[in-house]
Parts: structure tokens; C-alpha cells; sequence
């Protein structure tokens, strides 16, 4: 958020009440609260979706096969938390993300 | 009398409570959510039955609590409708928080607040308690002196809080204006409609094709900006406000200003009150003015936002004045509306009226025309030299020894 200080809306420029445009939330990169990360093997995933649907930070990737079907591509570090939602949710049979130290 | 030079009106006999469910008939709210027993009075109750009755549109939700009710009003504001609800009292109390979120996120809410005293002890009669508690809270304040002031307050309330983007609570006296049944001309719903207009809203949630957040965090590098912005919103509504009444009077034929001045312009000893209360002092004036006393009186219907440039100048002249709240601060200084005259005055560098502190009719005490004959005999002593004033808040009418 630095690199914005320079241009900082004035009270004219501002939206009235506290309305923020949609979507912001991309540009904040609360990866960096991170202290464990979730490791996603491509090998286990069966692209259930589970962890999709658990993630509270939408930073579980998906992208279409070739059948345009959404399954898993990993996970976007730049968002997620490390809660461990995850891989707590992910079925025990798979065991598809196991969660690591975070490395400096 | 009531007179008018308005044709499609009609006289009706209703209280203040019946008038005001029928000025929200005829605004229409998208969606009226309140909780409508005690301490609020009847207003709710009566539109509720308008709603069960199929004679208004409006959704109606009944919350359990004042502060879910204006939780429900705030995101029917928030989401792009009209939005409107009631109370009173410990009800307005229990809206505390969200009434500054309401100012806050600056959605057009209004208000009908029937005025009566706080808890404890428990008492629901006459008193401005509630409504100068909630003064610093971002809302604009109109109060009235009686049930057709109420009525066309409400109707304007709509429209000023829309432009301005304030919520905006109109004010009337508990059982004095609200319980007590008076002629008042109600005007034609085409009218009343088409003076309110449609609501559009420039930006709302409910508009999917175009999303936005509403009440994010804001920290140091902008909530300063925000509040700025909220502050300068209420003192660009005063003009705003004009420009509402200017068009009520072409319309409706009823005159309207920040406030009312009664015999004041060559006045040297005045009375500042609020509400019902003006009635009163009106008819001690008239007959103080037959003896030859020039009184005069200056009835607030904006409180907020405060006329403060413009009531320095109108009471510049006056001798001795004496400021009567109906509600205690509690501050150990002096209560709400002197605060509010004496640094308009003092802020415009106009030093010479002596002012003066009194406290009258808390919660529901009587103030009648011999006290208020006092009150001018104690500023025609003060105006001509004869006593100084105490320096001290004065209680009118309560026993302390």
C-alpha cells in the first residue's frame, strides 16, 4: 500500500460515505500474515472442490480442463492466510495439501 | 386558526401521532421497519395498519428492538429504497450506535421522533433528552411546534435528506404535540407525491451491474477525510434546506426558515426555545406587547444543522435574552441550545445581548404564562441594568428546597 501514498484522495476526490469501488480486496496482499503454507500436490488432487468451498479467502485457484470443467491449480499465495481450512477439509483418503512451515 | 392559500387541501382533526402516519402514507416509504410500542407512540402502530390495510405499498418490517430497526432501515437505505421509521425516547437511545453509521455511510433515512424524557426514573412525558443526545450524531434536526409543523416538516425532511444525503429526524412534543388532536390542513396525496418525487439513488447495492463496498474499515489515512466530508454535508444541507422550504411554500403556501421570529426584529428582551413551548411564550409576547413591553421570541425549527451566522444577526439587537432548554446537559456548565447561541454569538464577535440560562419541562413539567411572565420580567431587569444576570443555569418550576 506504500507506493499509493503519494496520491492519496483528497475529502473533494473522495467517494461520499466510505463507498469503496468493487473488488480491492485483490490489491491487498494478506499472504504476508502468513506463518504455515498449505502445499498442494497435483499428483493427490482429485479436484473435488472441497477446499474451494472451505477457503474464506477464495485463494484456492481453479482453472477449466479441456472439458471445461473447473478443477484445482493451486493455491494463490498472494491471498491466502494460512488458516489451514484446507487442509483440515481436504477428504483423509486424498490428503492433497498438507500445511509447511512458512520459510523466510 | 389554520389559513391557507393552498385549494386541495382539507381540514382534518387528527393528534400529532395520526398526522405523521399520514404524512408517511403519502410519501410512501420503500420500507418502514420499527418497533412500534412504548416507548414510541402511536405512528408506526397507525401506518402499520395502513400497510395491513393495502392503502400504501410499503414493506413493512417489525423488528424486535429500536436498534434492529434502524439496522433493518439502514440496509433498505443502503440497498436503494426509501427509507423511514419512528421512536422515541429510550428507543432512539437503543438506535445510538446506528445512527452514526446511518450519517456515516450518509443514506437519506427519516425519522419521526416524538420527544419525551429518558429513563430513570422511567417517565415517557415532553422532554428534548432524547433528541439532544443524539445531536452530534450527523443527523439534521427539525423540530415543530405543533401537528401541522410536524406534517409538512416530515414531507420536507424527505426531500432534504435525499439532497443533502443526511438522515434526517423530525421532531414534535411528546402527548403536547403528538397525543393532542388539532385542525391541521392535510394537502392532496398527487401533491405531497409529486412534491417528494421518485427516489433515485446514484449508487445503491442492490444495482449488481455496478458493485461497490459499503462500510469498509478506514483507518488513519482516510476516516479524518470521511468525517470531513460528513461535516461539511451538514453545513452545505442549511442551504439546501431553504431550497426544500422556498419550494414547499410555492407548492403547499406555508412559510418556512431555519427558524420562526415572532415580534423579534425590534425586540429588546427575547425568549430562544424549541417545540410546543413557543405556543405559550407566542400568547405572553402578544399581551406583553399590548402593555407596551417589546418582547419578542426566536423558535428554533433547525437545530441541526445550527443557523449560527444567521441567528447571531437576528438577535444582535436584542437586550437581554434568555435561551430555555428543555433538557439538561448535565454538563455542569450550561444545557444544549445555550451552548449553541451563546458561541454563535460570541463566534460572530456580537457580545452585547446578556444572555441568559434557564431549564424548564423536564419530563413533561408544566411551563405556563405566569412563569414565562417571570422569566421576561427577570430580562427587562437584566436589559435595563436593574439585576445581574446569576451566571448560572436557572430551573424554572422544580422544588430544590
Amino acid at each position: 500500500m506504500k507506493k499509493e501514498e503519494s496520491k492519496k484522495l483528497t475529502v473533494a476526490e473522495l467517494p461520499v460515505g466510505g463507498v469503496v469501488e468493487a473488488g480491492t480486496a485483490v490489491n491487498f496482499h494478506t499472504g504476508s500474515w502468513r506463518s504455515r503454507r498449505p502445499v498442494w500436490s497435483k499428483d493427490k488432487c482429485i479436484s473435488c472442490l472441497v477446499c474451494w468451498v472451505s477457503c474464506p479467502d477464495g485463494s484456492i485457484r481453479l482453472v477449466p480442463d479441456e472439458k471445461r470443467i473447473n478443477i484445482v491449480d493451486g493455491i494463490d499465495y498472494d491471498h491466502c492466510k494460512g488458516c489451514g481450512i484446507c487442509e483440515k477439509e481436504c477428504p483423509t483418503a486424498i490428503g492433497a495439501i498438507t500445511m509447511e512451515e512458512e520459510k523466510k | 386558526m389554520i389559513k391557507s392559500m393552498y385549494s386541495k387541501g382539507s381540514l382534518v382533526a387528527k393528534t400529532g401521532n395520526e398526522i405523521m402516519a399520514e404524512a408517511l402514507r403519502q410519501i410512501e416509504p420503500d420500507v418502514v421497519a420499527a418497533y412500534p410500542i412504548t416507548p414510541a407512540t402511536e405512528i408506526v402502530q397507525i401506518f402499520s395498519q395502513f400497510v395491513a390495510d393495502g392503502v400504501v405499498k410499503s414493506e413493512y418490517v417489525a423488528v424486535e428492538s429500536e436498534h434492529s430497526a434502524m439496522s433493518a432501515t439502514i440496509a433498505a437505505s443502503a440497498a436503494g429504497a426509501r427509507a423511514a421509521t419512528s421512536t422515541s425516547s429510550q428507543g432512539l437511545c437503543l438506535m445510538w450506535e446506528m445512527l452514526y453509521i446511518a450519517s456515516g455511510l450518509r443514506l437519506p433515512i427519516v425519522m419521526a421522533e416524538v420527544n419525551r424524557a429518558i429513563s430513570a426514573p422511567i417517565n415517557i412525558n415532553a422532554d428534548h433528552s432524547d433528541t439532544m443526545g443524539a445531536r452530534d450524531t450527523g443527523w439534521i434536526q427539525i423540530y415543530s411546534e405543533d401537528s401541522q409543523e410536524a406534517y409538512d416538516n416530515m414531507i420536507q425532511a424527505t426531500k432534504i435528506a435525499e439532497k443533502a444525503k443526511l438522515p434526517t429526524l423530525v421532531a414534535m412534543d411528546g402527548f403536547i404535540t403528538s397525543h393532542c388532536m388539532e385542525v391541521v390542513e392535510a394537502y392532496s396525496d398527487t401533491d405531497v407525491k409529486a412534491f417528494v418525487g421518485e427516489y433515485k439513488p446514484e449508487r445503491y447495492l442492490l444495482d449488481v451491474k455496478n458493485p461497490y463496498t459499503l462500510g469498509s474499515i478506514d483507518l488513519q489515512d482516510y476516516y479524518f477525510e470521511h468525517r470531513y466530508q460528513l461535516a461539511q454535508a451538514m453545513r452545505d444541507a442549511k442551504s439546501i434546506i431553504l431550497d426544500v422550504a422556498e419550494e414547499f411554500k410555492r407548492t403547499f403556501w406555508r412559510e418556512y426558515g431555519f427558524y420562526e421570529k415572532y415580534m423579534l426584529d425590534d425586540a429588546e428582551v427575547a425568549i430562544v426555545v424549541i417545540g410546543s413551548t413557543a405556543g405559550n411564550v407566542k400568547v405572553v409576547v402578544k399581551e406583553l406587547r399590548e402593555k407596551g413591553v417589546k418582547a419578542g421570541l426566536l423558535k428554533i425549527r433547525v437545530y441541526r444543522p445550527f443557523p449560527k451566522e444567521q441567528i447571531a444577526k437576528d438577535l444582535a439587537h436584542v437586550k437581554a435574552v434568555a435561551v430555555i432548554d428543555r433538557s439538561d446537559s448535565c454538563s455542569g456548565a450550561f444545557p444544549p441550545l445555550y451552548c449553541d447561541v451563546v458561541t454563535s454569538l460570541y463566534s460572530a464577535g456580537i457580545l452585547n445581548p446578556k444572555i441568559l440560562s434557564y431549564i424548564y419541562g423536564i419530563g413533561g413539567r408544566e411551563f405556563c404564562g405566569e412563569q414565562i411572565i417571570k422569566v421576561y420580567e427577570t430580562l427587562g431587569k437584566v436589559a435595563f441594568g436593574l439585576e445581574k444576570p446569576s451566571g448560572e443555569v436557572e430551573y424554572i418550576n422544580v422544588r430544590i428546597k
